[in-house]
């Protein structure tokens, strides 16, 4: 069974080789797995970069957002027959361990989509801030979409071929992560989460959604209702 | 007898009735479109002729001054129209997604470690609808 490691990375320069390194290293002996890397309109050395340590690269001409760049990899995976995708943040938070905890579930076929939780894990620690915001967008998930979950946020996600085949992304930027939860409850997907590890550097901190941003990505999901 | 203000509203608005037919006859704004312009500017019109008209229908609400309805509507027409724009930006956005996307996806790059030579190959895949 193939599965395509997507990562979205939006001026990651600095991290994106290790962070692919990483994934390389615990994807040694999986011949059917390939890493590809979404190049988001980056203006630093990001294409370059991934291009150099040796994985596909998929280049947006302008950048477009995280929902932007997740939709052509998701497209890709689509399109090239994968039977899983995994969805990876660039700046290194997650390890690349937990990847076999998401596929665990698709490969079983207890679920369609798997999320990889911070909130469920005992490991590493989420900042209150961070818990905060998670544990509002949770709700706010539930609100709009009707579709409970532990963590409405986290980039670390999984996909079966039901999935890849039936989700379709209508936002652009950060408020895609809640719109998977609006497809899943649509097209009546079944849902899995698993505990994560998180990896919280000052680098991925500064590199998060910012708080002022929320306000932003709720009016952007009730827009979405009525498109 | 008509006022000076009255002569310049009713100005403004034969200029704008002209914008919006030129605009259907070139197709830019549809037949649908045209009528609800066209309802409004009736309205308006009226309205600015015989102001009275519009004290009736305050009554009516409990607004006491037709003006006060008059401003009432125009900011509920105004939130609906910056709501639709809204709706047309975002849409527009996702269109742009979209050939990002498509271009994307086209134009593939190949791992430098497995193709040195070529730096390019076209891919056959191509955007479903989304």
């Amino acid at each position: 069974m193939s599965t395509l490691i997507i990562i979205p990375a939006f001026n990651e320069a600095p991290v994106i080789a290790t962070t692919i390194t990483h994934i390389k290293k615990h994807l040694n002996g999986h011949l059917n797995s390939a890493i590809l890397v979404i190049d988001d309109g980056s203006t630093d050395d990001t294409y370059q970069m991934a291009r150099t340590a040796g994985v596909f690269v998929l280049r947006h001409l302008l950048n477009r957002g995280l929902g932007g760049a997740l939709g052509t990899g998701l497209a890709y995976a689509r399109d090239h027959h994968y039977d899983f995708a995994v969805t990876l943040d660039a700046d290194g938070q997650h390890d690349p361990e937990d990847i076999n905890r998401v596929l665990q579930p698709l490969i079983t076929s207890q679920a369609d989509v798997v999320i990889g939780s911070r909130t469920l894990s005992h490991q590493g620690k989420l900042p209150l801030d961070r818990k905060i915001i998670i544990m509002l967008s949770n709700l706010l998930t539930e609100l709009l979409f009707n579709q409970p979950t532990t963590d409405s946020l986290s980039g670390f996600r999984g996909f079966n071929r039901r999935a890849l085949e039936s989700i379709v992304i209508k936002t652009d930027r950060m408020e895609v992560s809640n719109e998977f939860f609006s497809e899943i409850k649509r097209l009546g997907l079944k849902l899995a989460e698993v505990p994560i590890k998180i990896i919280y550097t000052d680098y991925s901190r500064s590199k998060g959604q910012s708080h002022t941003n929320s306000l932003n990505i709720i009016y952007k999901l009730l827009l979405r209702l009525f498109r | 007898m008509i006022t000076p203000i009255q002569v310049l509203l009713l100005l403004i608005l034969v200029f704008a009735i002209s914008r919006v037919y030129l605009r259907t006859r070139d197709g830019s704004i549809s037949s649908s479109a045209f009528l609800f312009w066209m309802g409004l500017f009736f309205v308006v019109g009226i309205t600015v002729i015989d102001p009275s008209y519009t004290t009736v229908i305050a009554d009516q609400f409990g607004t006491g001054r037709g003006v006060d309805i008059a401003i009432y509507l125009s900011i509920i027409l105004l939130y609906y129209l910056v709501f639709r724009t809204s709706v047309m930006l975002e849409n527009l956005r996702h269109e742009l997604t979209k050939l990002v996307q498509a271009l994307a996806l086209k134009n593939y790059q190949l791992p430098e470690s497995k193709n040195q030579n070529s730096t390019s190959k076209t891919a056959t895949t191509n955007l479903k609808e989304r």
